[in-house]
């Protein structure tokens, strides 16, 4: 059937199963946008404000539903405006392919109106990019960045089409095959791996699992547990890995790292055997890498060849897709007592209650992020921004609910948490989603509160408004003489700011206000936006202060030890 | 960073789509860790649609994370480092001297000693063309500089392993299907 390249694209995104769209026109992708209605209802597509939100929505989207996000841009400032939230897909593995317009052929790498070279730019922060100068090559490469953006290790995948090709009528024809000779991820471990790891395993006296966003992203769900369990091995869950496993779980001792439990880290310090599954053993976990598990042999569970032996040395490397490689270490893996260790894990987590919240006063920004979890009981999908509150939301929700944390967590960018939950929503469109924000990342991106509104998403943003920038303000407060520069925020009326938008906007300052506003918001059909006016000189604890070692990690800095009750 | 003390030079060659952006892909990755790539060669190779590329780079023992990372790379077929095999390589160049009839004699004879070519002869230069390993081209252009070299150019590193094995055996064996359940994110 002869057709515009168009929509050729239209047709590729629907034989990929696409069903959402966010993206705002432009000039240059114009002809792309003639063309959606025809495809309503089966593609749907959100116009947002501004397109690094089109890129965080379909992030978030990504994340939720297992399929990848699309979002679409115009050529130039449209496209440079995705940057940021492709460059945090690529560090987290989020597949996503993000289609722009460029400028007619004739004028490409002549400066002309809204021309920007973004290939070239994304070429550090794609797995793949495309400049389609011909169009009977666009049902091809529609085929091949779907393929390329969800398989291996996911990650994003960019296509430019320029505006003349789109518009541009050929035969359309979808391959039957990809020929890609270049692009042959591996999936299955090498089975004398696999032995070596079961060995491994049985001999241990000390195994801890640290579980990342693999296990996500490939479902292995059941089979984490099932090794955790058939193995009888405490899992840790890194910022991505959480609700990769069940919070409940009496297994299950929940984040290490740099704002971790002080358990965990104390344990990996300890431990004589660390199985990494689908993580990447990044700075943040680590801390001081030449000091991280100096007792200890690693297992890494890896697909990407290249973070094999990256940071650290593993003894034996399942390199291959999570489930798969767990499948085959649980046929090999037997259960063992481990009496002592399981004794002092539980006296490591008496000794030090990290996650206690003291009484006081005032409203404390971690105690309104506690009464969220305890008013859902977790049963929702949570976003987060970037900083304290993303901390205090890892720290304080113990999730059961397989994959609902929703949080950027390589490149870190703030702002994450308005998009981010949109595109949540839009895959999950009965389920209730909260975000929980910053008040400085709330304001990145809270143009989307219109977004919000016309498309009537629910979503429930609890602003945690500590009046700072929290995590600079944290620093300069340990690290430089308490020299608060710039963190300090003016900020707006955030209630008002709502109504202006027609949202909900509730207030709490006080601790006895946070369990109603909570109730309110969740008894509102429609999107609302809560402000918690906390204590804005509350300090992120545990910590591994930088340069430190994991052994080294601050649980709680004395004074606060006395008001928590601990010796 | 790059460290002065552990740099080495590394020998690396790959088999590429022989389509726009490849080299601007492989530069970036040693672009963004700051590696220098001291020399990169590239032509058609005996397949079809791909080409072959030779490069040198001065880089620390990262050099094996760049070249996995560089492996990710979609238009990359296959990549590898064979610094530390048994390898011929080979580098031409083109030195052009400045020379009068008196000492035509002489360059002649250093031509004929190295082996090389003169390719072109004017009445004040001639243009020689010497093949051979890094040092031999390094060692021509020393006894050449005393007659006044005017220009060099150099096409840098080519490599190959010795023997009849091949460089770039890209057929990778994997199995069909994996039993137990479906891999997810696949579109196949």
């Amino acid at each position: 059937m002869e057709m515009k390249g168009a929509q050729m694209v239209m047709e590729g995104l629907l034989r990929e199963g696409v069903e959402h769209i966010f993206g705002l026109p432009g000039g240059a992708n114009l002809p792309l946008y003639d063309i959606i209605p025809q495809y309503y209802p089966k593609i749907r597509h959100y116009l947002v404000k501004h397109e690094q939100c089109a890129a965080h929505a379909a992030d978030g989207y990504a994340r939720v539903s297992g399929k990848a996000g699309v979002c679409f841009a115009t050529s130039g400032p449209g496209a440079t405006n995705l940057v940021t939230g492709i460059a945090n897909a690529w560090v987290d593995s989020v597949p996503l392919v993000c289609i722009t317009g460029a400028v007619i052929r004739a004028l490409i790498g002549r400066d002309g109106f809204q021309e920007a070279d973004i290939t070239g730019i994304t070429i550090p922060i794609t797995k793949h990019n495309y400049l389609v100068m011909d169009v009977h090559e666009i049902p091809q490469v529609m085929r091949e960045a779907f393929h390329i953006a969800t398989t291996g290790r996911p990650g994003p995948v960019l296509i430019d089409i320029p505006r003349d090709v789109q518009q541009e009528r050929a035969e359309f024809q979808w391959p039957e095959r990809l020929e890609l000779q270049g692009y042959r991820p591996r999936l299955y471990p090498d089975p004398e791996e696999v032995t070596r790891a079961a060995q491994l395993i049985r001999e241990s006296e000390r195994p801890l699992i640290l579980a990342g966003h693999g296990v996500r992203i490939s479902q292995a769900f059941q089979e984490l547990r099932a090794l955790a369990e058939k193995a009888n091995i405490p899992v840790i869950t890194t910022l991505l890995g959480i609700s990769g496993f069940p919070g409940s779980h009496p297994l299950y001792l929940g984040m290490p790292g740099m704002h971790g439990m002080y358990w965990n880290n104390i344990a990996i310090s300890e431990s004589d055997l660390v199985i990494g599954v689908g993580m990447r053993f990044d700075d943040r976990v680590t801390a001081r890498l030449k000091d991280f598990a100096p007792k200890a042999k690693i297992i890494h569970v890896e697909i990407d060849p290249a973070e094999v032996g990256k940071n650290v040395r593993p003894t034996a490397t399942l390199q291959g897709d999570a489930r798969i490689c767990l499948d085959e270490l649980n046929k090999q893996v037997r259960f063992r007592e481990r009496p002592d260790w399981f004794a002092h894990l539980d006296d490591l987590k008496q000794a030090h209650p990290s996650i206690t919240i003291r009484e006081t006063e005032e409203l404390l920004p971690q105690y309104a992020i506690k009464k969220i979890y305890e008013a859902t009981r977790g049963d929702c999908y949570v976003v987060t921004g970037v900083g304290q509150h993303q901390m205090w939301a890892a720290q304080h929700f113990w999730y059961d609910k397989p994959n609902s944390f929703v949080t950027a967590g390589g490149l870190g960018p703030m702002g994450f948490e308005v998009p981010a939950a949109m595109g949540v929503q839009a895959a999950k469109p009965g389920e209730l989603v909260w975000s929980i924000c910053g008040d400085g990342g709330f304001q990145m991106t809270l143009q989307e509160l219109a977004t919000i509104a016309e498309y009537g998403w629910p979503i429930k943003f609890a602003i945690i408004n500590n009046g700072h920038l929290g995590m600079p303000r944290q620093w300069q407060d340990l690290f430089y003489h308490k020299n608060y520069v710039a963190t300090l925020l003016k900020n707006p009326d955030f209630v008002k700011l709502a109504e202006a938008y027609d949202i909900l906007g509730l207030r709490a300052t006080h601790k006895e206000e946070v369990e109603p506003v909570i109730a309110q918001a969740m008894e509102h059909p429609g999107p609302v936006v809560i402000d918690f006016q906390v204590n804005g000189d509350e300090n992120c604890f545990p910590m591994v202060p930088p340069g430190a070692a994991l052994s080294e990690t601050v649980d709680l800095p004395a004074l606060e030890r006395e008001k928590v009750g601990v010796a | 960073m790059a460290n002065g003390s552990d740099l080495r030079k590394h020998t690396i060659i790959a088999l590429v789509e022989d389509r726009p952006g490849v080299l601007n892909r492989i530069a970036s990755k040693w672009r963004q860790r700051g590696f220098n790539i001291e020399s990169l060669a590239v032509g058609h190779s005996e397949k079809r649609g791909l080409s072959r590329m030779t490069f040198v780079v001065d880089a620390t023992t990262d050099a094996e994370q760049v070249v996995k990372q560089l492996d990710k790379l979609v238009d990359v077929v296959d990549i590898r480092n064979i610094s530390d095999e048994d390898i011929v390589s080979r580098e031409m160049a083109l030195i052009k001297v400045r020379v009068d009839a008196g000492d035509r004699g002489h360059i002649i004879e250093i031509v004929d000693i190295f082996r090389a070519n003169i390719i072109d002869v004017s009445p004040d230069s001639v243009i020689v063309e010497v093949t051979g390993d890094e040092g031999k081209v390094d060692a021509m252009f020393e006894l050449l500089a005393d007659y006044g070299v005017i220009e060099v150019v150099r096409t840098g590193r080519v490599a190959m392993l010795r023997g009849s094995g091949v460089s770039h055996p890209h057929e990778r064996e994997e199995p069909e299907r994996y039993q137990g359940f479906e891999p997810p994110y696949t579109s196949e």
